[in-house]
């Protein structure tokens, strides 16, 4: 393990998450244990390929392909999905390995204590108890917070007038911004047709695809004719798609922009809401939120909210998102969590219950404390 | 004497082996292998105090990350793939113009709905919700493909390892889809696979490489000064 001049020692550490821990015990939370080698197969389908550059692989004789735990999420909720009831309150502590690519300050392997909270009844009360928590237990070290709130995004994709087909492939690719870029500005015809597609949609047009794929060389590999056939049938279809609409397009562009206070963003959100009304349900699940965060005691109207907020991280935040930042813009967030009610429907075979969580990183609370941030 | 030598690794065999000989030949600097035909054993001529040390091009990368030899001359793709963060850890000296090759992203040529990255992402979205797992990609350049896919934004696909004969694996039904080293793409043609237009992962050619966990600090600084200046490359 790479060490540094300014990280404090592992027992200091351990002390400072012992105490973390504590914290989270005393509002009544049931505290868990996860295995430290996790099965590849789960992590890897839930967050594709891009996890292998981040989590160590290693391989068990007899159960395959494992992972050291790269977070305590996934377990937390396989245990509770398999005998948790509900409303449950879980805390956790212990460490997590991220495979590093890069020399520099990031630690590989490090402690995180936790809380996860599942609830039915008042997600938005939920969301605000988890943020308050964590707020309230880092208040003296003074870091900023950042929020956001995927659910609206989603909302805004859900209600854009156009196909369902489109509507998917956006809400794939919601977590990385680029690519969610490149679609929306082909689909409202901001870019042209990439030149290949045009020629092949006018030999489609000429020709069957069954004769297409004939001409161009035998069916081989598991992905069938059929495969292909039915995707050059959505390709016709998506081209005889009219483009999203300007005056929509240019919404979900302001939206994916919106940055300001959390005060000030509700305002603007519902200022938008009419010419939007999909977003109208997420909109007022933010207002709850805000208001649940004021009973807390957090300050809304100072509260930095970005509509993008948490789009880069790990993809299974669905709604509420935050973190809270060091003054050091090298430093990695010393908490993050947010909502994550999809992610329980993947897991639980079926079932699912709205849950919302966070982590803080006690090596980081801890360097800190010690006035070496 | 063999403390203060700066030593250079250079394939141990094939056109690599021979284009490099050739290359530092015409700079007044002779390498030639000594012993027997079998024997990794090789003498530098022309210059003082370099050592030739005979490896597998695929390990160089690994030897200058370790300074266990000072320089080394190996393919930019494999150095690129094999060693994480790979300008911290090695410097490129020159590069060599030969060892040409490109890795780039093969599908099926029957796959007449898929020309570019955008293309591919799409198909393996549907190829997962048909098939129920992970559209796969056969490679042995894992860290560079993944790095390109990621940058690109392409998700739901695996990379499955394969170190050698990559372009039957569609056929033999271990992957969908390759990212392999080709020169003139006529095995990929052979094998009813087509290049995606945006599908370049890496050009790659043979590159002299300097590392920079070796010692320099001995009489291995002012040998590498005198060698820049026979070969013409300004002194790193």
């Amino acid at each position: 393990m790479t060490t540094f001049g300014t990280t404090p020692d592992k027992a200091a550490i351990r002390a400072e998450a012992e105490a973390l821990f504590a914290a989270f015990r005393a509002t009544g939370a049931v505290p868990v244990e996860a295995d430290i080698l996790q099965p590849a197969e789960t992590l890897l389908d839930l967050y594709g390929e891009d996890i292998r550059a981040r989590a160590y692989v290693t391989a068990d004789p007899l159960r395959g392909e494992m992972m050291l735990r790269p977070d305590f999420t996934v377990p937390v909720v396989q245990a509770h999905m398999a005998h948790g009831a509900e409303p449950a309150r879980y805390c956790y502590m212990g460490e997590v390995f991220r495979k590093q690519e890069h020399a520099g300050p990031r630690a590989s392997e490090y402690m995180q204590v936790g809380f996860e909270l599942f609830d039915r009844e008042a997600p938005e009360k939920a969301d605000a108890e988890v943020f308050a928590l964590i707020q309230q237990m880092l208040a003296p070290l003074r870091l900023r917070p950042a929020t956001g709130d995927i659910g609206i995004l989603m909302a805004a994709v859900r209600g854009l007038s156009t196909t369902d087909r489109r509507k998917a492939a956006l809400l794939r690719h919601i977590w990385r911004p680029r690519r969610f870029r490149a679609l929306l500005d082909r689909f409202s015809g901001r870019a042209p047709m990439p030149p290949a597609r045009a020629a092949l949609l006018d030999r489609l047009a000429a020709d069957s695809a069954e004769a297409l794929m004939r001409a161009a060389g035998p069916v081989i590999g598991l992905r069938s004719a059929g495969d292909i056939a039915a995707r050059a049938a959505s390709l016709i279809e998506d081209a005889r798609t009219p483009p999203i609409a300007a005056p929509e397009a240019a919404l979900l562009y302001d939206l994916l922009s919106l940055q300001a206070p959390a005060e000030a963003a509700l305002s603007h959100l519902r200022g938008i809401t009419p010419m939007l009304p999909a977003i109208a349900p997420a909109v007022d699940r933010f207002a709850a939120r805000l208001q649940a965060l004021a009973y807390r005691g957090v300050d809304i109207t100072h509260l930095p909210f970005e509509a993008s907020h948490g789009r880069t991280s790990l993809e299974y935040y669905d709604g509420f998102v935050f973190s809270f930042h060091a003054a050091d813009p090298d430093l990695p967030p010393v908490a993050a969590g947010g909502r994550y009610d999809a992610l329980t429907a993947v897991l639980g075979q079926g079932r699912s219950i709205p849950a919302v969580g966070g982590v803080i990183r006690p090596g980081l609370v801890a360097r800190l404390k010690g006035g070496r941030g | 004497m063999t403390g203060a030598m700066l030593k250079i690794g250079v394939p141990s065999k094939g056109r690599l082996m021979e284009k490099t000989f050739d290359w530092f030949g015409a700079r007044g600097v002779t390498m030639q292998r000594t012993g027997n035909e079998r024997e990794y054993s090789g003498a530098v001529d022309g210059i003082e105090g370099v050592e030739l040390v005979l490896l597998s091009a695929g390990e160089i990368p690994r030897e200058l990350a370790a300074g266990r030899i000072h320089l080394g001359v190996t393919g930019s793709d494999l150095v690129r793939d094999k060693l994480a963060d790979w300008p911290r850890q090695v410097a490129e000296l020159a590069q060599l113009g030969f060892g040409h090759a490109d890795l780039v992203i093969a599908v099926p040529a029957c796959w007449i709905d898929v020309d570019t990255l955008d293309d591919l992402d799409a198909a393996a979205a549907a190829f997962r919700r048909a098939h129920g797992h992970r559209l796969r990609i056969a490679t042995k350049y894992h860290r560079l493909v993944r790095d390109f896919l990621t940058e690109n934004g392409v998700a739901d696909y695996q990379l499955v390892d394969s170190q050698g004969a990559t372009e039957g694996t569609v056929k033999n039904l271990t992957a969908e889809a390759i990212a392999d080293i080709t020169s003139s793409g006529e095995t990929l043609r052979a094998n009813h696979l087509k290049i995606l237009s945006d599908g370049l992962v890496h050009q790659s050619q043979a590159v002299l490489f300097r590392s920079l966990a070796a010692d320099w600090t001995g009489a291995e600084a002012v040998t590498l000064a005198r060698l820049c200046d026979r070969l013409g490359l300004a002194a790193a």
